[in-house]
This record gives structure tokens, C-alpha cells and sequence, in this order.
């Protein structure tokens, strides 16, 4: 049993809010909750209402893509660090994906709807949170153009 | 400097053949002048000029004795030491085993009469890529050790000359066994030598010549200055291999490409280019295959194939990669221009691309 | 140079399209020595000849080559039994900094096929443990039916004085690994690593190796301690038939092995 730690020091120690500066960071710890997920769980699914967003802190997650008939596709996993979900952000707000746990997850989870009142109401949040999720919207795109391009296929077989 | 007069020309040609060297001279076929194996210096090119501009190449006779009054023959000497195809190696496959034989090296001595200075540079050029690095090419290093070089002095240039810009011409200053400068202005018709190597010595003192006066000297000095003098083709190389590389995707790429036909001419006549592809040739029955070596144009497509592509896969990118490779990166690999101002890919151009003017655009546009 | 007779002692299918073969002297003559990432030209009498990296152990006498039927040749190749004799000449190029990376921590990133030539490397840098710091393997194939030298991987990974981590483009829910590409899988977090002592040999696509030197750069570790293997065409391997130039290097015997600060102005120049 981890002792328990207040949740705004809990987002201290994940990367995504180690350099938010106190007074954001608390505002925003309000919207919070510790969760935890056994391996096989789901976090999220396709198509249900995109209500928060996780802060994974130990564990992973795979984001996976349902394919009727079919195993479903895994197209990227998530680990400690991470950060999962961002539809919330997004209108009509419903996930566009699958995120299953794989192992034991930690995480903290933050209303979605709560976070969206904050951003509206204070500007200044609203920036210190779309800061940190471009650089992470950003990377994904990059990443999955990079597999997209099959770079380890047989060149010969290709096209 | 000694003096050769022209009716003793052939007791040097004998004298090394004496020595067991096959002479090889310019000669007239096909209207141009080419080099071959010659017996005597009737075959020379005795009054024949050649008037060269980009695309375009014409010989005429002008009725006059000068035996290298040509300007530079369609082809340089690169074809006698590195052969345009040349077998490697054979294998053999006898009982399962697998054995390589190695073809002969070619140990014949060859002496060429009529190397033009920049010729000479272009055979230096050589050098640095085929015999001096680690790995040595055994055949051009035989027949390259085997040679005798009879340098013939520039005394007109052509249209298509710039070795002025890249220093080697149109008078040689050394690398060869003996240098001739043709006197055909006053006096009797003869040649003005000088000795560049311990056998060029020996040579000369075998033909016993007289030496040669001061007015000789002059009338080789104003020779190679009027040559000089005639050249109007201008490729700056301070600074060249820098500007030529930060301009990769400079517009004139696109624009040289929009002329070039792609058809590689200008490596084949360019005396420097080594591009060179294998090939293998399995005979009827299997169980040998020989390894053949030709040479190769980074124009052709396949010059950079990799895995499932083409990387130069335009007309653009291989004309910009023979020229950059000429003219840029031939300096960090070798120290030196790969470039020798002889024009020969200017003139056999068939739409008259001048490496000159396309390097000076790319450069002033930058 | 000449090719010698080598014979095929033992062939073992790998992954789809990929065999290694085990390769013993048809001469009676001596093995070949070699560096990691060294290459040899391997040589199908009246077919051709094919550049193709050296995958084994650098301290074993056999001659181990890790070939992808991708062409008319290695196509051949591949049908070819053990017992079989194949031409090799070699070995040629510049391989990986093994001893410039003594002391140094020590992160291995391949994709695909790249882990072949980097294998000499991580055998060599586990004959020789103490001489590293820290050591990391991250591999990237497409599927988990794509991963190379699985097994090994899987007891590398066994080992506590070595952090292995893989991860594919695209899996179904029985692969537990990672998803996702190779770069994302350097993460200091998880495995430490100090930037200004730290060699990184990466080897894969040309894309992949553009990405992972980014990562790494975003980490710190500086440009003249990361290096590349390059691959163009090559016929000679000894940089006489000009094939295989990218500006001013001849991969062949410049390379194929580069330090990114050394390959850069050329890095990204489009058909060079």
C-alpha cells in the first residue's frame, strides 16, 4: 500500500505538470482523481463520452482500434509519463479509440468537464494545459506518419 | 631544351619501339582524331585542324605540314589505362568447389606520343583516384607503371578550352617523360624538347639532339602564350566546391535538366571519370561465369540504385551530381579538381551544355 | 580483389524473407577477421554480387551473414543449401566505434533488418561488459513476427547489466510489447543515461535513423557521438566504381559507419 500523497503532489511528480507553476497547478488538482486499472481493463472506449483524461503514473496502456471480426489492432501503447486521452478536448468530446491496460495501471484521472470550465474561465490555465498536450498531439501524429510509412517493409515488395 | 627537327621524329618513335614500347599517336578515322597504335609519323594528323564549339565538332584540312595541329582529340587517353571493359576474373565450379581465376594483367610498355598537358593532369587525376588510395586498381597501376609520355605543348586552343582556369595547360610543367613544343612559324619545320624523367633523359641523350637557341625558346614561350591567349572560357574555382554545395536546390538544376537529353556522353569523353559497373557473364554450361567491369555514367539510372529504388531518380539530380561530384566533392575526396579544363564535355554535348556556365550560374545566383 | 570460396556450414530461416547463413573457408585458408559493421561482398557466380553486413561474433571463427531475399541475387541466395559454396570477398568499411565508446554509456537503436550489423556490436560490448557504462538495446520491427534474433533479444533481456526493449509498428492484442516507433522508446526516465558520455550506433532506414538522431539530439547527446550506418549502391566496396557516393563520402570505405556531426551537411539533401 503507497501511503497516500495529496493528488496536487501526485501531479508534481508526473512530467506532464513537473514545471506548471503552483497556482494553475492546484487549480487544476481540484479536477482530479487517483485510479487504478488491472491489466485487461478499459480506461476508455470508442465512441463513449470523453468526460476526462488520464495521467498514466505507473503501468501501460495500449490504444487500440476495434476491427469487427477481427483481433483489434493495437497502434500504440502508453506508459508511466504518459498521458492518455485527449478527446475530451476535442468536440463532439467522445473517444476515438480504445486504451486497455495491459498491466496494472496507476493513474490519475482529470474531469474533462470540470478542466474544460477552468481553461474557459482563466485563459492562463487554458494555455499551461494546451502547452503541454500539442507537444504530445504533435509527437503521436509524427510517430504514426513514421509508421504509416512501413519503413521496415520488404522495399522490394513495396507499392 | 633540345631541338627535334620533324624528319628525325620517326628515330624517336624507332628507338622506343627499340625499347619494347608500343607507340600510340593521333590519327585521323572517321573524321576525328582518335588514338591508335601507330608505326610511323606519316600517321600522324599532318595538317588537319579541328574546329570544336559546344555540340559541335569538325575536322578540316588546311593544306599545311603541322603534325598536332588539332587542338585535342575526341577521346583522351583514358581508354588505354583503364580499358572501357575489362574481365576481372573467371569462376569455376568443378565437384561442388568453387575456384577464381584471375585475369592477366596487361604489362604492355606503352608510350603516347601527343598528350596534350591537360591530358597529362587528367592521367595525374587518375592517379589519385585508381592508384594511390588504399585499395589500388592492379590494372591501371600495370599498365600505368609501363608508360612513356610524350607531352605535346598547347600553341592554339579551341573553343571549347579552359585550362587556364584549372591550371593544367597549355604548357606542361612536369609529370612527363619527355614535352614537345611543334615550331612550325619560322624556320625549319621541328620540335623543341625537354626531358621530364630519367628515361626521358636517357632518351634524349641516345637521339644525340643539338640544343636548342634562344630564339626557339621564344618562339615556344609565345606558342603556349598565344594559346592562352585564345582561351575565352572562364570557371573561378576559389571558393566553387563551398558555393556549388550550399546550392543544392538552386533553380538552374531544374533549368540545366530542361536541355540535358540524360544520354551520359559527358562521362564517357571526360578523361577523369572512373564510374565503373560489374557484370556477370555465366556460359552455357553453368559451371563458369566470368566478371566483367565496364564503365558506368551517373547518368544512367541504375548508377544509384539501392533496395527498391532509384535515388537519383531525375535528369536534375544525376547532372547535378556529375557536375558537383566534378567540381565540389572531388576536393574532399582527393585534394584536388577533378576537372581539367579540356572541354570535351562541353563539345560532345549534343545540346551544348557548358560545365563552365552552368557552375559560374549556380554560383552567381547564390 | 578476389573472391574466396566459402562454403555454407548451416542455414537458419529467420524471419519472413530472412535467413542467416554460416559460412566456413573453401580454401583451407584462415577465417575472415573482422570489426562490427564491417561488410563483405557476397558473390553468386553468373548472378552477381550483393554488400551484406557481418551478423556475428566478432570473436567466433565462423563467418555469420544475415541476408533479406530483396533482389535477383539475395532472391538466389536464398535457395541455395548448406554444403553450397558462395564467393566472399571482404571485409571492407568503417564500422561501429566499439573502442571510442569505452566508458561511455552505450545505447543501441535498430530497425528492421539493422539489427544484422549491430549484432557484432552488442556481442563485442558484452565480451566486454565492464568496459561500458550503462547499455541499452531499442529495437523496432514492423510486426512482432518481424523481430529479428528474437530469441536472443529475449535472453538479452534477461540479463541485469543490459536494458532490451522493443517495439513494433502494429500488433494484436497477444503481443504484451511496446507499439510505436523506436525514438519513443529512448526515455532517460526509464532508462539512464548520461548525454555527454554516451555513444549511440543506430542502424535502420534512412527514416527511422532521421527520427532516432532527432530524439537523441532532444536528449543531448551530442552530433559527433551519435553514428549512422549509411547504404547506397556499391559494386567495388572499395571505393573505385563510384556507385555508392553520397557527396563527398564513399559510403563503402568512408562508412558505412558514420559519426552524425561527419554525415550531416549531407544528411538531409534530397537525391544526393
Amino acid at each position: 500500500m503507497e501511503p497516500l500523497k495529496p493528488l496536487d503532489e501526485l501531479l508534481l511528480e508526473h512530467p506532464f505538470f513537473a514545471d506548471m507553476a503552483e497556482g494553475p497547478r492546484k487549480f487544476i488538482a481540484g479536477c482530479g482523481r487517483n485510479e487504478v486499472f488491472h491489466a485487461g481493463d478499459y480506461l476508455f472506449r470508442e465512441g463513449e463520452a470523453a468526460d476526462r483524461f488520464f495521467l498514466i503514473r505507473h503501468g501501460s496502456v495500449a490504444i487500440q482500434l476495434h476491427v469487427p471480426g477481427q483481433e483489434p489492432l493495437v497502434v500504440d501503447t502508453l506508459q508511466g509519463g504518459d498521458i492518455a486521452g485527449w478527446s475530451w478536448l476535442v468536440p463532439p468530446h467522445r473517444w476515438a479509440n480504445d486504451a486497455r491496460a495491459t498491466t496494472l495501471v496507476r493513474a490519475i484521472s482529470l474531469d474533462g468537464t470540470c478542466l474544460r470550465g477552468k481553461c474557459e474561465e482563466d485563459h492562463s490555465v487554458g494555455y499551461e494545459v494546451f502547452k503541454r498536450f500539442i507537444p504530445v498531439i504533435a509527437g503521436r501524429l509524427s510517430a504514426v506518419r513514421m509508421q504509416l510509412m512501413d519503413v521496415y517493409g520488404n522495399p522490394a515488395k513495396r507499392g | 631544351m633540345k631541338l627535334l627537327t620533324r624528319d628525325r621524329l620517326d628515330e624517336l618513335l624507332l628507338l622506343l619501339r627499340e625499347e619494347g614500347y608500343r607507340v600510340l599517336g593521333p590519327t585521323v578515322r572517321d573524321g576525328a582524331v582518335v588514338h591508335r597504335e601507330i608505326a610511323g609519323s606519316a600517321e600522324l594528323p599532318a595538317g588537319w585542324r579541328d574546329d570544336q564549339a559546344p555540340g559541335r565538332y569538325r575536322l578540316h584540312h588546311d593544306g599545311g605540314r603541322e603534325l598536332f595541329g588539332y587542338v585535342i582529340a575526341a577521346q583522351g587517353w583514358k581508354a588505354e589505362l583503364f580499358p572501357p571493359e575489362r574481365t576481372l576474373f573467371t569462376a569455376v565450379h568443378e565437384r561442388g568447389r568453387l575456384r577464381f581465376v584471375p585475369a592477366p594483367l596487361d604489362d604492355d610498355r606503352r608510350a603516347l606520343l601527343g598528350v596534350r598537358p591537360c591530358e597529362l593532369r587528367a592521367i595525374e587525376v587518375q592517379d589519385a583516384v585508381l592508384r594511390d588510395g588504399p585499395y589500388p586498381d592492379e590494372a591501371y597501376a600495370s599498365r600505368r607503371g609501363n608508360l612513356f609520355t610524350i607531352v605535346v605543348n598547347c600553341t592554339r586552343a579551341a573553343g571549347t578550352c579552359f585550362c587556364t582556369s584549372q591550371r593544367s595547360g597549355p604548357r606542361a610543367t612536369g609529370g612527363f617523360d619527355l614535352a614537345l613544343t611543334e615550331l612550325v612559324d619560322d624556320g625549319p619545320h621541328r620540335f623543341a624538347v625537354e626531358a621530364g624523367s630519367p628515361a626521358g633523359e636517357a632518351v634524349l641523350e641516345r637521339l644525340g639532339l643539338a640544343d636548342a637557341t634562344g630564339a626557339d625558346h621564344r618562339s615556344v614561350d609565345d606558342g603556349c602564350a598565344r594559346a592562352a591567349a585564345q582561351i575565352k572560357r572562364r570557371l573561378t574555382s576559389a571558393g566553387l566546391p563551398e558555393a556549388l554545395m550550399a546550392n543544392l536546390e538552386h533553380p538552374r538544376w531544374d533549368e540545366v535538366a530542361g536541355r540535358c537529353l540524360n544520354c551520359g556522353n559527358c562521362t564517357q569523353v571526360c578523361p577523369t571519370c572512373f564510374c565503373t559497373a560489374v557484370e556477370d557473364r555465366p556460359d552455357l554450361s553453368a559451371d563458369r561465369a566470368t566478371r566483367t567491369r565496364r564503365w558506368d555514367s551517373c547518368f544512367n539510372p541504375a548508377h544509384s540504385y539501392v533496395a527498391g529504388g532509384v535515388i537519383r531518380n531525375n535528369t536534375r539530380s544525376r547532372y547535378r551530381q556529375w557536375l558537383t561530384h566534378k567540381l565540389a566533392t572531388w576536393h574532399d575526396q582527393f585534394g584536388h579538381s577533378g576537372c581539367v579544363g579540356c572541354g570535351r564535355c562541353i563539345t560532345w554535348c549534343p545540346v551544348g551544355i557548358d560545365i563552365t556556365e552552368e557552375a559560374n550560374a549556380v554560383r552567381q545566383g547564390a | 580483389m578476389l573472391p574466396r570460396p566459402f562454403r555454407i556450414a548451416r542455414v537458419r530461416r529467420e524471419i519472413r524473407d530472412v535467413f542467416t547463413w554460416e559460412l566456413e573457408p573453401g580454401d583451407g585458408g584462415e577465417p575472415i577477421a573482422f570489426g562490427p559493421g564491417q561488410f563483405n561482398m557476397l558473390y553468386l557466380p553468373g548472378i552477381g554480387e550483393v554488400p551484406i553486413s557481418i551478423s556475428g561474433d566478432p570473436y567466433a571463427t565462423t563467418l555469420v551473414h544475415t541476408v533479406r531475399a530483396v533482389g535477383a541475387v539475395t532472391d538466389l541466395m536464398r535457395k541455395l543449401r548448406k554444403g553450397d559454396e558462395i564467393g566472399v570477398r571482404g571485409p571492407f568499411g568503417v564500422g561501429w566505434p566499439v573502442v571510442e565508446a569505452e566508458g561511455c554509456d552505450v545505447l543501441i537503436v535498430a530497425g528492421g533488418l539493422g539489427l544484422a550489423p549491430l549484432r557484432p556490436a552488442i556481442y563485442h560490448v558484452l565480451a566486454n561488459r565492464a568496459r561500458y557504462g550503462s547499455v541499452a538495446i531499442y529495437y523496432g520491427a514492423r510486426t512482432p513476427a518481424d523481430l529479428l534474433f528474437r530469441k536472443e533479444l529475449e535472453r538479452w533481456r534477461g540479463r541485469f547489466d543490459l536494458f532490451v526493449e522493443a517495439t513494433v509498428d502494429a500488433a494484436d492484442t497477444r503481443w504484451a510489447g511496446r507499439v510505436g516507433v523506436v525514438p519513443n522508446l529512448i526515455d532517460p526516465r526509464v532508462h539512464r543515461f548520461d548525454p555527454d558520455h554516451t555513444v549511440a550506433m543506430i542502424c535502420g532506414p534512412e527514416v527511422m535513423m532521421r527520427f532516432t538522431v532527432a530524439a537523441l539530439q532532444r536528449h543531448g547527446v551530442p552530433d559527433a557521438r551519435l553514428y549512422v550506418s549509411m547504404e547506397r549502391n556499391m559494386h567495388c566496396a572499395v571505393g573505385l566504381c563510384g556507385h555508392c557516393q553520397l557527396g563527398p563520402e564513399f559510403i563503402c570505405k568512408d562508412g558505412p559507419v558514420f559519426p552524425f556531426d561527419r554525415i550531416a551537411p549531407v544528411f538531409h539533401a534530397r537525391e544526393l
